[in-house]
């Protein structure tokens, strides 16, 4: 019973910063159905800005913990949104009217151009960084088993919640999630309608990286290393929960991320840590054979 | 000619020709649509018609030609010489309020709604099925929010200005959702609406963004005589309240019925243009609707010439 609420907090833990990439896939999806096989990458850039904005901070002597997050948590997510604007700009925007497998290779190119670029400005070898968050609640102890919530994983679900509600807000009530929801729809007609459409577009992208960012400074509190390899597999299991809650859905996003994170926790913990990959894409692929949308995507209708 | 469309233009449109590889679908068409009135453009199937329409709503790029709104009244010459001085500038559009005039054929389409204020609606219907009524609405007052939100950020911070714009726009949406008599399915999805409410809230969700000119393609398609007078009744409202509508129709009843111009047009050329009574009686509308053969096409000219 113990060792299996500590997994389960430390699967919510993972799921969450899944949760937290795959919107940026999901978002994406649904307005132009692309994927963007660079998000993952942006993942990985988010974490590198967050690292070095992190070791800017404390060599400037601010040494008071909340205020080095909040501003990190800032300045990331600001300057990785301008990657991921910069990303459409450059490799999808002129392909937009392309055939559809344009967009997805240049995707691909712009990943391996993230991933070349930071091995070669940041090294190829691991970057740690020294735990700054610490301590944390023993909530049960049974027969020498202690359940640990930690401060950091404390972090990590609460800022996740906290976002996902603003996200989700942001979609569902201002004009931009308003104009967003149009051009999924027909973009064209939004256009007509005196939306920008190449904008909103470029505000969707921003919107992903600054949610992977976020995502990539978590990853760095949470496991205290980071590599330029990291966005790859990250990336591919986001874009897996992502697929599994119904692509172009948020909560299904959400939801899938946090059921990935689960999965390959508890897997590790009762079965065997070689196969919580294999067990991950297994579910994946046993939903995906029964429910094709995904678990709360909309089944596309077929028009004649 | 004299005519009232002539001396107070909306919409000027000057050698209109599109071509698509080797084929011709508009060719060296010049039209006027008059302010403040109704004008049709009609023809046969595959005349050019929504051609047409997709060049002055930035969709096409015509081959060739000049699509120029003014929005307003203004001096006719001195109108015509701030249009050459914009032609020539190479920009797309000019002047403020009163003034202005934008070349239409410059602009992307999303400008064409946003800055020169020309509406459109599609064949068939292209509301925003998933979104609710109101939403439908809103998305169409999307750039006058977007400016009170400070681009959402003002929105995420629930700036007073903000919510202001807001309610503004959720006033506007209720005034035409009365007109259209859809009140009380404000928040229902707008592709669960019967066919002829969807058809008159996508004329509604035009209008919500405050255009001078609304485009129209074949609005009475697939509507039944009752929803058909209805639509008549609502685009002489329209027309009334200050703004000027062009329109592609097959059901002659409304066109004979509203309209105050008619074009007409066969195999992307103009063949008639003027007034519902004169146009009924053109032998060339005539031999065109009812196909007569080109001799006897020709005699039927002849004796009226």
């Amino acid at each position: 019973m113990e060792y299996f609420l500590q997994q389960l907090i430390n699967g919510i833990t993972l799921g969450s910063i899944y949760g937290l990439i795959a919107i940026g896939y999901t978002m994406v999806y649904g307005i132009i159905g692309m994927i963007n096989f660079a998000h993952g990458d942006i993942f990985m850039v988010g974490a590198f800005i967050s690292l070095i904005v992190f070791l800017a901070i404390i060599a400037l002597g601010i040494t008071w913990i909340p205020l080095t997050l909040l501003l990190v948590l800032v300045i990331a997510m600001a300057l990785t949104s301008m990657w991921g604007w910069t990303v459409e700009r450059l490799a999808y925007r002129p392909l937009r009217e392309s055939f559809r497998l344009a967009p997805l290779i240049t995707a691909i190119g712009m990943s391996i151009v993230l991933q070349n670029f930071v091995q070669i400005a940041q090294g190829a070898r691991v970057k740690p960084l020294e735990p700054i968050i610490t301590g944390g609640y023993a909530l049960m102890e049974r027969d020498g088993f202690v359940v640990n919530l930690s401060n950091i994983q404390i972090l990590i679900v609460t800022t996740t919640v906290v976002l996902m509600t603003i996200f989700s807000l942001i979609i569902s009530k201002t004009s931009l999630g308003r104009a967003q929801r149009a051009c999924e729809q027909d973009r064209t007609m939004a256009a007509l309608l005196g939306v920008n459409v190449d904008r909103t577009i470029s505000l969707t992208f921003v919107m992903g990286a600054a949610l992977a960012s976020v995502a990539g400074l978590m990853y760095l509190l949470y496991y205290g290393v980071i590599d330029f390899y990291i966005g790859f597999i990250a990336g591919i299991k986001a874009f897996t929960a992502a697929v599994l809650g119904g692509i172009g859905s948020l909560p299904g996003a959400m939801l899938g991320g946090l059921i990935i994170g689960l999965i390959e926790t508890f897997w590790s913990a009762y079965f065997s840590v070689e196969y919580k990959d294999v067990a991950a894409f297994s579910i994946l692929a046993i939903v995906l054979i029964f429910m094709p949308s995904g678990l709360l995507g909309r089944p596309e209708v077929e028009k004649v | 000619m004299g005519a009232t469309w002539d001396a107070d233009p909306i919409l000027d449109v000057e050698h209109l020709t599109m071509r698509f590889g080797g084929l011709t679908a508009v060719d060296d068409l010049s039209f006027v649509a008059g302010r403040n009135e109704i004008t049709a453009l009609i023809g046969p199937n595959g005349a050019g018609k929504t051609t047409v329409f997709n060049c002055i709503t930035g969709f096409y790029k015509p081959s060739e030609g000049r699509l120029s709104v003014r929005h307003g009244r203004g001096d006719a010459k001195e109108g015509a010489d701030r249009l050459a001085r914009l032609t020539m500038s190479g920009r797309r559009h000019r002047g403020r309020g009163e003034d202005a005039v934008f070349l239409l054929e410059r602009m992307p389409e999303n400008e064409v709604t946003a800055k020169a204020r020309v509406a459109r609606t599609f064949q068939n219907i292209r509301l925003f099925a998933g979104m609710t009524v109101l939403e439908n609405l809103l998305t169409a007052q999307h750039n006058s929010l977007m400016r009170a939100s400070g681009f959402t950020v003002g929105g995420i911070l629930g700036l007073p200005s903000y919510y202001r714009a807001q309610a503004q726009a959720i006033e506007f949406s209720r005034q035409w959702l009365e007109r259209i008599d859809l009140v009380d399915r404000a928040d229902d999805a707008a592709g669960e609406l019967p066919y002829g409410d969807q058809r008159r809230l996508e004329i509604a969700r035009a209008m919500c963004t405050k255009p001078v000119l609304l485009c129209l393609d074949e609005p009475a398609a697939g509507l039944n005589p009752r929803e058909s007078a209805q639509l008549n009744t609502l685009l002489r409202s329209i027309r009334d309240d200050g703004a000027s509508i062009l329109l592609i129709e097959h059901d002659m009843a409304v066109v004979m019925g509203i309209s105050d111009h008619i074009v007409v047009l066969d195999y992307g050329q103009k063949i008639s243009d003027g007034t519902p009574e004169a146009v009924r009686e053109d032998p060339a509308v005539i031999a065109a609707y009812l196909g007569i053969a080109d001799d006897d096409n020709a005699v039927a000219q002849g004796a009226t010439r």
